[in-house]
């Protein structure tokens, strides 16, 4: 179905190809995943499937793609959309219409499809991608999840024997990326549809790929099995870690799989101590927030919480889309807006402070942390940084170095990658010093490497007093990092307790690895641990 | 048979459905045109209650259907300039000197003009008049906005306008996240501590949106290029200049025509013969670039019944009113030298009543959202009306 025949992509300006003499066949009817670290060419080789790559970005195309036998050389992506379908990262940017049901008819009619086809084909549409009743919605009042299925769909009613998918899951929710996936593989297994996917959270999607296509970042595509790959990958899920360490084979890439292979390493543990303190000594109260409440107009997006944190703690804030996360995040900051409730930090509210004062109480990286950024380089931000925090000249880039090494202080910010911006973020935020430092979903986009990383700047953080709250969807991440878990759900604070017992006690929350091992078992580095001291 | 025949169409009649866009704004231009030939403040009022009343009715859900009441404060901000200007600048005229107050003549190079003359009923009623009538042709456009899903006019268009109808889809939607996207940097501006004025402010504003801007429409770009928009845009060079003379030289005719015919003191050699000279030029010119579109429309509004009951209600409203100009001209436009109650006569009091039967003779629109919960429910409602509709 897909063939590239030593293909090699050049951007003008680029040093070296970001692609290099790739070669690969993907037979109809499979699902394969996409997998390197940030920057490394895989939107690139997506876009290379449609023929975005060169015909809309530009460079230099060497070799042959062909989809179904046509050479996407020759034609334009308008010429190959009934062949090829994309979603991109983020779906509502690539809306067109305003109503779900227009939105699913609009590619079908570029195409000139007859009007009784169209009728029929949105309604299937609908259908398999569980859609019906969101029909007549409009696109910017749907959650997540939602988005991303109509997203789909808009592609899917052309009938395109390809299906490009950059980062399905990343933005959701784990029952909305369930949600999406379960109509993936259906696609797969019903429709027979080629599915290429690149996805960071790999630990979701892995059990589904028939393929990997691996692209170690210089410039080469490794096609394999996930299993054969995995096993020599760098990033690799969890569950896969879990495997290496308790040297598996075959490699479980599910946590069904791992699960049956399991005993005999449930049972070794059994011996060994519990793996974390299930109430770790909580620091002196740094903020204490009370019945803060927010409306918007006639909904409440947060109802009377009350929240202690505490110096030298990370406490992850989860829930599904829409629960009031953010607006939380923004109340307890001051800049948000508060319909009644009150916040105390060293005594005074940061509410009644101007932004100068109260970032230096608590300082908030909001989840579009561009936004932030306005200068041209990097330089120039950090010293612009320093300006308003009133520190010492260089107290920001110090920060930045700290955080991630060697970034170039002359280039533009919105050429940084996604890591290195939420570094640049974080230290901009920093060097105000702020007491409480609040985090809106700052791993969305990062890989395994940066994310560990971005971990190790929180215990950097919090070993020196500062208390962390992350608002983020990514268990894996929370049960590496966080001490402390709370969780939202229609505004409200439904559960509030130390990070193993939230997540074990939760089937929507656990991590891979406390579903392989049960037993408050949250990390693969728990488990490392413990049978370090354990003898075999 | 008839009369279960009469039955099923009456039934189809009443079915929730929204009506075509077009309907609704020839409804409103009717309005609008009646309101455009009098300054009787009794006829303005009533047309006003008759646009109200009709969008009350019959309008949907929608964001766009609750945007009326901006129409209404902007009406009611040109009624009230209109009298201050009189207030400030227009002194003087009139006889009824309601406050006698000392002019301010300007100097010499704003010659004629006096600020704050003596203050005259009649030339604040003049203001009044005016301002209303103005408020209430913005009122209808305003009902039309909320009547019709300005995406689905889009939509409507024919053939020709559709690059150009999708190009407008896309700006509009665009100023919502513009103004999204400046909220969320002023915040953001806020959380870095910079409470820096002036055009550093402007700057570290207007940089990050403008970035946002530009990535987003790269994006969309991208995703509709390969969502196969434009697919056929392959017409001569030739071809595409002969249909934009056409179609544009088409809609100037069109304007002038509308034009002469609405103002009764222009020749009327323009009206009527250069209206449908324009009309006919245009269509041509769509027409033609029409036949290279090859798209096709998912569920196309269609008109049935319903749609020229709401259309013929506003057209005849406007006939009516330009019937009255004829008859009895100084209803329509009350004198302002002889002060009196402005009068009605029956003919345009029955013209403005005309516009308001859509209010009562149109389905209602269908229910938004459509996240009906109650599946079976309506169901069980269809399954009624079809049985009712047997019997």
């Amino acid at each position: 179905m897909i063939r590239l025949d030593q293909v090699t992509v050049t951007y003008p300006g680029a040093v070296r190809p970001t692609l290099r003499d790739a070669d690969l066949t993907i037979p109809e009817g499979e699902l394969v995943l996409v997998s390197g670290r940030t920057g490394v060419g895989k939107s690139t080789l997506l876009g290379l499937l449609n023929g975005l790559v060169p015909h809309f970005t530009g460079g230099h195309l060497q070799g042959t793609v062909s989809i179904d036998g046509t050479d996407t050389r020759y034609r334009a992506p308008r010429e190959l959309a009934d062949l090829v379908g994309v979603v991109g990262q983020d779906p509502s940017a690539g809306f067109v219409t305003d109503v779900v049901e227009d939105e699913l008819a609009y590619g079908m009619e570029q195409l000139g499809t007859a009007p009784d086809t169209m009728r029929t084909r949105v309604e299937e549409t609908l259908d398999l991608l569980g859609i019906a009743d969101l029909r007549r919605r409009p696109l910017r009042s749907l959650s997540g999840g939602q988005q991303q299925r109509v997203a789909i769909g808009s592609v899917l009613t052309a009938h395109p024997r390809v299906l490009v998918l950059d980062e399905p899951t990343s933005a959701l929710d784990p029952t909305a990326a369930e949600e999406v996936l379960a109509a993936v593989t259906r696609l797969v297994h019903d429709l027979g549809v080629t599915v290429v996917m690149a996805e960071h959270r790999m630990e979701r999607v892995v059990q589904y790929a028939d393929a990997m296509l691996l692209l170690p970042g210089d410039g080469r595509v490794i096609q394999g099995t996930p299993a054969g790959l995995l096993a020599t990958a760098v990033s690799v899920p969890p569950v896969v870690r879990l495997g290496r360490l308790a040297g598996w084979r075959p490699l479980p890439l599910s946590v069904r799989d791992a699960r049956r292979v399991a005993a005999p390493l449930r049972a070794r543990l059994a011996e060994a101590p519990a793996p974390r303190d299930d109430s770790p000594p909580a620091g002196s109260t740094v903020l204490a927030a009370e019945r803060i409440t927010v409306r918007y107009g006639h909904v409440v997006a947060v109802r009377e919480v009350s929240l202690r944190l505490h110096a030298g703690q990370v406490t992850a804030l989860m829930g599904r889309n829409g629960s009031g996360k953010s607006s939380l995040l923004w109340a307890v900051q001051g800049s948000g807006s508060r319909a009644a409730g009150g916040v105390d930090i060293d005594g005074v509210d940061p509410h009644d402070l101007p932004g100068k004062d109260a970032r230096r109480l608590v300082g908030l990286v909001p989840q579009t942390a561009a936004d932030l950024l306005y200068l041209e380089t990097v330089q120039a931000e950090c010293e612009a940084a320093d300006r308003e925090a009133d520190a010492a000249p260089g107290t920001t880039r110090a920060m930045l170095d700290r955080i991630v090494a060697d970034i170039d202080p002359d280039q533009h910010p919105r050429d940084l990658s996604e890591g290195q911006r939420l570094a640049l973020v974080l230290a901009i935020q920093l060097a105000a010093a702020p007491r409480v430092l609040l985090l809106d979903e700052p791993t969305r986009g990062l890989d395994y490497g940066a994310k560990a990383a971005f971990g190790e700047v929180l215990r950097e953080l919090t070993a020196r007093g500062r208390s962390v709250v992350l608002a983020t969807h990514d268990v894996e991440l929370v049960a590496e990092v966080a001490d402390r878990v709370v969780v939202m759900a229609e505004g409200e604070v439904v559960a509030d307790g130390p990070v193993a017992h939230i997540l074990s006690g939760s089937a929507a929350l656990a991590p891979q690895v406390c579903r392989v091992l049960g037993g408050g078992w949250l990390t693969v580095g728990d488990v490392e641990r413990a049978l370090a001291g354990v003898p075999t | 048979m008839s009369s279960s025949g009469r039955h099923v169409v009456s039934h189809s009649y009443w079915l929730e459905r929204d009506l075509h866009p077009g309907a609704w704004w020839l409804w409103a231009l009717g309005l609008a045109a009646a309101a455009s030939r009098t300054t009787n403040p009794v006829l303005l009022i009533m047309l006003l209650g008759v646009a109200c009343t009709v969008v009350l009715a019959r309008r949907g859900d929608a964001p766009w259907a609750h945007a009326f009441r901006l129409y209404l404060w902007l009406a009611l901000a040109i009624v009230v300039l209109r009298v201050a200007f009189r207030l400030v600048f227009g002194g003087g005229e009139g006889g009824t000197v309601l406050i006698p107050s000392p002019g301010i003549p300007l100097p010499s190079w704003a010659a004629g003009v006096t600020l704050f003359g003596p203050v005259s009923a009649e030339s604040v009623l003049g203001g009044l008049y005016d301002g209303l009538r103005l408020a209430v042709m913005v009122v209808c456009i305003g009902a039309a906005n909320a009547l019709a899903n300005p995406k689905r006019m889009l939509k409507a268009m024919p053939g020709a306008l559709y690059e150009t109808g999708t190009v407008v889809v896309v700006a509009m939607s665009v100023f919502p996240q513009l103004a999204e996207s400046v909220l969320r940097v002023r915040a953001a501006r806020r959380l870095r501590g910079d409470t820096s004025s002036g055009l550093h402010a402007l700057r570290s504003v207007v940089v990050p949106v403008l970035e946002d801007a530009l990535e987003r429409s790269l994006r969309l770009a991208a995703a509709m290029d390969s969502r196969g928009y434009g697919r056929s845009g392959d017409a001569s060079v030739a071809t595409r200049r002969l249909t934009g003379v056409l179609t544009i030289g088409g809609l100037l005719g069109v304007c002038v025509g509308v034009y002469a015919t609405l103002d009764s003191s222009s020749p009327r050699y323009l009206a009527a013969p250069l209206l449908a000279v324009g009309v006919g030029v245009a269509v041509g010119g769509f027409v033609l670039s029409g036949r290279r579109v090859r798209c096709t429309r998912y569920r196309p509004d269609r008109w049935r019944l319903a749609e020229l009951v709401a259309a013929g209600s506003g057209l005849a409203a406007g006939v009516l009113m330009w019937m009255t100009t004829r008859v009895d001209p100084l209803v329509l436009n009350p004198s302002l030298s002889v002060l009196s109650w402005p009068t009605v006569s029956l003919l345009p009091a029955i013209a403005v009543l005309i516009g308001a039967v859509p209010a009562v003779l149109t389905p209602h629109p269908a229910v938004e959202g459509g996240a009906a919960p109650a599946e079976p429910g309506s169901a069980v409602r269809t399954s009624a009306a079809s049985s009712r509709a047997v019997r």
